[in-house]
């Protein structure tokens, strides 16, 4: 039964069935194990983003493609979702319709930025994306009687899934029964479906025909794949998953602005974290989530005390001070590069 | 009857398709005219064209860089606008270090700064370049994939760098007094510093094309680019050859980034970044690795920019992301694509 819902797709390693096991049901039970809502809303982003990154992998870790514009699909979707709540009012057909509608867009979009540049080099894709998404970034942000511009668009959601309503009286376990966590259910169990639905997509026949292009385009395109069309599909496939992860999160916020949803900070985010999670495969990018919203938090602490005990030496106490933890994980993350290049789960693996 | 010598029949291909061939040089002027027809007023076509050229000319030092770097080595740098950042960072120090000279209306001393600044920016970059050449993009060679994710990385370390040395906050430096205001012709306002601008970035090109058709180096350069490994058998070190064209690439990006600097009065770590949209864009309009492409490329941009900026300003950037999906309809390779022959 576990088998058949992970697609045959074992973790491959003690240890890392135990850590998955572990953030399963940690975010299972989130809202019980960890009451307050701060670390339900890190719990909310830590699944949403495990799909986000998933997503990347697909077209990343089994492709071989490079992106960077993912944070423009996830953005769609956002928008697509926040537009149809603005504008229809908080109802759950608002929800459904800028949900399929983002999807949709996205969809289209990234077959039509395939189609332009998927034919010529694995360069020019990246550089394309960049150029494509920066520009969307942009006209976003500058189109401000439709999308709220800088200050996105703040919209109310259906009261069965707020704070205000309540399913019980009681408190259950000292927790709340409200809307809010009602959507966190929502959240985890969508992210969870998706997470599985990936898993399905890459360990299909599909699946082997884009890791044998990352493996050797050449060769895959003689033995008779299409290279073109399989990097197609993989590319539409992942915009509209990250498309759908987009709605989750305009979901949760009940805010969609391009700040949250658009910005190249989130796309390097999702980098860093596919890379040191372990590219390649699916489980990479949950440690990868995990692991960097952790040490996004910690770290600064560390660097903080870091600094207090150096103190005076004016450089280095610059280097090691809190604000500077994206240097740490830049630095992370070209070592990992080059001596882990599977990552935390290559690494777990190999024992 | 020894006059009758046996010449070499050269077959000289038709008008037609020589002219086919040369296209692309008549897009700039195309495009001129179809901004005049556009904006209708001649005196504010002028003050636009002037202003598109300039950003033009500086995107080109920008991007020609990058450009030369990848027809060469096959080598994409994403970290390249972390080099337009740090050279603007080197140069406005030595330009708050001169405020005097800067602000005296001598437009000798003026000039003498922005020399200085330049030089030192250039040295700045040219080493940062020389680093990460040797630590960042070396180990990968050959691997796109991790040289796209390896020099991305770069870029975020280097941003961050940025910001340990000169601190979090964005610089304002006034530009030198000579170089504001504006030139007056034909009742068009032409600001100083565009001159200046043009002014540099033809000079550049012409250089590079002197350095590239007529030096050994150039030689060397533009047959590594048709054949690497050839260049390599005959006897010529082509990893030493790169490195000298990468450092030469980030130098130019530093200049690029100085002079971008004091254009708009303003620099932030995160410039360099924003940069290179329309870098990308110019690069992939002109074919990667041509220089000749990146040059006609910069100056639509820069162009179509300044025109769409007066004409609907919200689809500015807009218009060149449509510019280079109609370019690559028509040819899917760039402009100019670069013939390689292996």
């Amino acid at each position: 039964m576990i088998m058949k819902l992970l697609s045959g797709d074992h973790p491959r390693s003690k240890t890392l069935s135990i850590v998955l096991l572990l953030i399963v049901f940690g975010l299972l039970f989130a809202p019980f194990l960890f009451p307050g809502t701060r670390s339900l809303d890190t719990a909310a982003r830590i699944c949403i983003f495990i799909v986000l990154v998933a997503s990347y992998d697909l077209l990343l870790g089994y492709t071989g493609v490079v992106s960077f514009a993912h944070t423009m699909f996830f953005g769609i979707g956002a928008y697509g979702t926040a537009l149809a709540l603005t504008n229809m009012g908080a109802s759950y057909a608002a929800i459904a319709l800028g949900t399929v509608c983002g999807a949709l867009a996205a969809g289209l979009f990234a077959f039509m930025i395939a189609l332009f540049s998927l034919r010529v080099k694995a360069i020019f894709f990246a550089m394309m994306t960049l150029a494509v998404a920066s520009a969307f970034l942009v006209l976003v942000s500058q189109l401000s009687w439709i999308t709220g511009g800088e200050d996105g668009l703040s919209y109310r959601i259906p009261r069965e899934m707020t704070t205000a309503y309540k399913l019980v009286q009681d408190k259950f376990l000292n927790v709340r029964i409200n809307g809010k966590l009602i959507t966190y259910y929502v959240i985890f169990f969508s992210s969870l479906s998706l997470f599985l639905i990936l898993l399905r997509i890459v360990n299909s026949p599909f699946g082997r025909v884009l890791q044998a292009i990352r493996e050797n385009a050449f060769r895959a395109e003689a033995i008779g794949y299409k290279v073109v069309h399989y990097s197609s599909v993989a590319t539409v496939l992942s915009a509209v998953i990250a498309a759908l992860s987009g709605s989750l999160i305009a979901i949760w916020l009940r805010y969609t602005g391009p700040a949250t949803t658009l910005s190249m900070d989130i796309m390097v985010d999702i980098l860093l974290m596919i890379v040191i999670g372990g590219m390649g495969s699916m489980y990479g990018a949950v440690i990868g989530v995990v692991l960097f919203l952790i040490t996004q938090s910690y770290l600064q602490n560390l660097l903080g005390i870091l600094q207090e005990s150096l103190g005076s030496l004016p450089i280095v106490s610059e280097v090691v001070s809190p604000e500077r933890w994206l240097l740490w994980l830049g630095i992370l993350f070209i070592c990992s590069i080059y001596w882990f290049p599977k990552g935390v789960v290559g690494r777990i693996r190999g024992g | 009857m020894s006059n009758s010598l046996i010449k070499p029949r050269i077959e000289r291909p038709p008008l037609s398709q020589i002219l086919i061939g040369k296209t692309p040089l008549f897009l700039v002027p195309l495009l001129m005219l179809i901004g005049l027809l556009a904006i209708g007023s001649g005196s504010t076509w002028l003050t636009l064209t002037a202003a598109g050229l300039a950003m033009g000319m500086m995107i080109f030092i920008m991007a020609s860089g990058l450009t030369v770097i990848f027809g060469l080595m096959d080598v994409i740098n994403f970290g390249h606008g972390a080099f337009i950042s740090l050279g603007a960072f080197a140069g406005f120090t030595i330009l708050g270090l001169l405020g005097g000279w800067i602000e005296s209306p001598s437009i000798a001393l003026n000039l003498g700064a922005i020399l200085l600044a330049v030089a030192f920016a250039m040295l700045v970059t040219g080493l940062a370049g020389y680093g990460f050449e040797r630590l960042i993009v070396k180990p990968v060679y050959g691997e796109h994939l991790k040289q796209i994710l390896v020099t991305m990385g770069g870029l975020v370390v280097t941003q961050q760098l940025i910001y340990v040395i000169w601190g979090p906050d964005e610089i304002v430096l006034a530009r030198p007094t000579a170089l504001q205001g504006s030139f007056v012709i034909f009742e068009a306002a032409i600001e100083k510093y565009r001159v200046l601008a043009i002014a540099i970035g033809l000079a550049l090109f012409a250089a590079m094309r002197l350095v590239l058709s007529k030096t050994r180096i150039g030689l060397l350069v533009r047959a590594g680019v048709q054949n690497g490994e050839m260049v390599e058998a005959l006897g010529y070190p082509i990893q030493k050859l790169f490195l000298v064209v990468f450092m030469a690439g980030c130098a130019l990006a530093g200049l690029g980034g100085v002079m971008w600097g004091i254009y708009q009065e303003t620099i932030t770590a995160h410039m360099g970044a924003e940069v290179m949209i329309s870098v990308f864009i110019v690069v992939i309009i002109g074919g990667l690795g041509s220089i000749e492409g990146c040059f006609i490329g910069a100056m639509l941009v820069g162009l179509l920019t300044n025109y769409t900026g007066f004409l609907v300003p919200k689809l500015s950037l807009i218009s060149t992301i449509l510019l280079m999906g109609i370019v690559l309809m028509w040819r899917p390779q760039g402009l100019y694509p670069v013939v390689k022959t292996h």
